[in-house]
């Protein structure tokens, strides 16, 4: 059984209420690091455990930490994106709706190691539920004296706030979600300045993802060198991974960063194989905006080496043959699925919530979705496929946003690993209208 | 003084310049296009996409290349620092690009376009669009609205610039219009049509690149190349009174502000000297503005006309 620090009490009877956490060794960081550390220990001890950001990106959280501009006189904040809104990821959510005291106890300890007196979560509008769930929590952290005012006598002072969405997936990126909590229209600034430097109300900022700041907690009560000791090379500690598909146990698994892809998918602890017995046809491992894998990739990379789910196993080959751990959106299709329809959703998607900021991404992503849907809908040209891949390039790296590369990136791969399943569409409008193009039916060998 | 060269012309600026500044100071052919950015707008630019350069040396410091393509309007030079424009084949692709998805919505109405002649998207197909397109869907539309009596707001033509946006923000007290909805069905709107009441709203209408706001009092009624722009002023007690006035014969046919090179005006102008003052009595007429962007007006016969402006 692997080791679980996260949702190691995920379902103790009564765990999201304070008397039940406390007792569970609950708000122990926080007392530790108030008590017997300074920030810049906390910070040193994040570095030490080598943490990742968990929202996509992958950063150094303690390097992160460390950039954090300090000029006198001007407050600091720390914001917890909690805007989760990838399509494949829900591992925040069940994270917050189980133990949200562990997301407040992970903002205090955090806060502190950073030296802000004002925190906010900020959450997506569709977590409507949760959002009172927060407050209960947090309601119940200021009873007990976690936060306020000099918080258990340390001098230290926190007030946490919960900032509601109004549902829109861009407000994810770091300073949409900046000019959404300050009342602005959620539009991603042009950067640099970076938040570190200008963000909340143009002063220093630090953006962390739920999963992030929950495991400043274990970090700091068990140090960041035992916390780097899990996982293998740079991928520390544990990841939280949302497994969604045809697969027959889908959920939010925590897992040690080190597990192979294939136990991921096939052992009974964890997603317990494709459904029906079917066999796997490609895999989205980190949210919809991460490229698609196809089957011969997913289990190992293109060297032929076993891949594990880690950083830098899943991005091994680079986008050619591999893709990203991202957000830990693990998607999971079954030899039935089609790929091109699964990119025309994803597509829709992202023209969907193209903030319309800046030109290449707000005409590109309907222009890709319009296509698209006409190949879906066998009403493809040959000429689509390239067409989509020469679209998607111009967008990829000219945007704002890391909004308009996520939205390209799906279709390069669903391109370059599946074009034949493409090029079937157009040539079997008909067909590609009442079944899918699946592994086991091979409908190209036959027409050929 | 930092040091940058642009595809290999070398220029010292002051600290602070935008790499686009630069290149505007060196001028020519490698200044690259700008369809959002409007220096005297605070937070204009970065939008369009169009100004993107390749940065090949960081600077002196770090020589490190930048990894992607950045929109020199955005990015501050550095001493040392090298930049490819138009020399760059990426460069000139990724802003073929641009062009095509500013172009893929917009109905290539130039010929009842009163923007036409002076549209800076009309420069910017010219030199980086083709002549046919590869987009094959139905095109965005939307009503024309009336903001007010003198503003005509076409969004069917808008590039979401926002330039309009950060002018009614900074010259006028309070914010009446911004933008709606998101992606590409955004758009420029007064709520509820609120008409924009702004003593200076007129200049929206000056840095529009192109046709979406247009200047009611003058629509329809001539071709801007047809016209001789002349530099005038008047004595006006609420803006600096310089303008330009756009004659045919004797008679004015419209008033701007006055624009350089790229487009930017140098005094915004009030809605008085825009739209009330078309008698040829009401303003000092100081001769013939010198046109010298690359644009159809400049092919206007000056000495002509001039004889009838004294």
């Amino acid at each position: 059984m692997a080791r679980k620090l996260l949702l190691e009490h995920a379902h103790v009877e009564g765990i999201s209420t304070y008397e039940v956490y406390r007792k569970h060794g609950g708000y122990r960081s926080v007392e530790k690091a108030l008590k017997t550390m300074t920030p810049d220990e906390v910070v040193e001890e994040v570095k030490k455990s080598g943490l990742r950001g968990r929202g996509g990106a992958g950063f150094p959280t303690g390097m992160k930490w460390s950039f954090l501009a300090k000029p006198e006189g001007v407050p600091r904040y720390l914001v917890c994106n909690a805007d989760e809104s990838e399509p494949g990821t829900f591992k925040d959510r069940y994270l917050m709706e189980k133990i949200p005291h562990l997301l407040v106890e992970g903002m205090i300890t955090a806060s502190y190691a950073l030296g802000a007196n004002t925190s906010y979560i900020y959450i997506r509008g569709e977590y409507s539920w949760i959002l009172f769930i927060l407050e209960k929590a947090i309601a119940e952290a200021y009873n007990a004296g976690w936060l306020g005012k000099n918080i258990m006598g340390t001098g230290y002072n926190l007030d946490l706030y919960v900032n509601i969405g109004a549902g829109a997936y861009i407000c994810g990126e770091e300073t949409a979600l900046i000019e959404s909590l300050e009342g602005k229209r959620g539009n991603p600034r042009i950067k640099p300045p970076f938040p570190a430097v200008k963000g909340l109300w143009q002063s220093p900022t630090v953006v962390n993802n739920v999963e992030t700041i929950a495991a400043v907690v274990p970090i700091i009560n068990d140090g960041g060198d035992e916390y780097a000791k899990i996982g293998l090379g740079r991928s520390t500690g544990t990841k939280l991974i949302s497994a969604s598909g045809n697969i027959n146990r889908p959920g939010v698994y925590e897992i040690e960063l080190n597990v192979p892809v294939e136990e991921f998918i096939y052992s009974d602890e964890y997603c317990g194989g494709i459904k029906n017995g079917k066999r796997l046809k490609a895999c989205v491992p980190g949210g919809s905006s991460v490229p698609i894998l196809p089957h011969y990739l997913v289990c190992k990379t293109a060297s032929g080496e076993q891949r594990l789910m880690t950083y830098e196993s899943l991005s091994d080959g680079g986008f050619a043959t591999g893709s990203m751990l991202g957000s830990g959106g693990f998607i999971v299709y079954d030899e039935d699925q089609c790929i091109v329809r699964n990119t025309w959703n994803f597509s829709r998607f992202y023209a969907h919530e193209s903030c319309g900021q800046c030109s290449p991404c707000r005409e590109g992503t309907s222009w890709m979705e319009k296509v698209l849907r006409r190949m879906e809908h066998g009403e493809g040209k040959m000429s689509d496929i390239d067409l989509l891949a020469d679209v998607a390039k111009k967008i990829e790296g000219n945007t704002i946003c890391p909004l308009g590369d996520a939205a390209a990136w799906p279709v390069n791969a669903a391109i370059r690993h599946f074009r034949e399943e493409f090029e079937w569409h157009v040539k079997e409008p008909k067909l590609c209208m009442e079944r899918n193009f699946g592994l086991a039916s091979e409908p190209v060998a036959a027409q050929q | 003084m930092p040091k940058v060269t642009i595809d290999g012309q070398t220029i010292d600026v002051a600290e602070g310049t935008t790499i686009l500044n630069a290149a505007r100071q060196i001028g020519g052919e490698l200044v690259p296009p700008a369809m959002c950015y409007y220096s005297s707008l605070k937070g204009s630019g970065g939008k369009c996409r169009t100004c993107l350069v390749r940065v090949t040396k960081g600077s002196e410091k770090d020589p490190r290349p930048m990894p992607k393509l950045v929109a020199s309007c955005q990015t501050m030079v550095m001493d040392g620092m090298e930049v490819a424009s138009k020399s760059d084949p990426s460069v000139v692709e990724a802003r073929a690009g641009v062009t095509e998805f500013l172009l893929i919505n917009h109905p290539l109405d130039c010929p009842v376009c009163d923007q036409a002649g002076e549209c800076h998207l009309q420069d910017l197909a010219f030199e980086h669009g083709k002549a046919n397109t590869r987009y094959e869907f139905e095109r965005r539309t939307f009503e024309k609205i009336d903001i007010g009596p003198y503003i005509k707001l076409h969004m069917t033509r808008c590039i979401m610039c926002w330039r309009c946006v950060y002018t009614a923000q900074q010259l006028s007290p309070e914010r009446v219009h911004g933008i709606i909805g998101r992606g590409d069905h955004a758009e420029i709107s007064t709520y509820i049509e609120k008409s924009i009441e702004s003593e200076f709203s007129g200049n929206v209408i000056d840095v529009c690149p192109v046709g979406a706001l247009t200047d009611r009092t003058f629509r329809f009624k001539s071709r801007v190349w047809f016209l001789n722009p002349m530099d005038a002023h008047r004595d006006c007690p609420t803006c600096s009174g310089k303008a330009v006035v756009w004659m045919y014969g004797n008679e004015i046919y419209r008033v701007t502000a006055r624009k350089d090179q790229y487009g930017e005006v140098h005094d915004f102008i009030c809605n008085t000297c825009r739209f009330h003052k078309k008698d040829r009595n009401d303003w000092v007429v100081e001769g013939a503005r010198n046109i010298d962007r690359h644009s159809v007006i400049s092919q206007g016969h000056y000495a002509e006309n001039a004889i009838t402006v004294v």
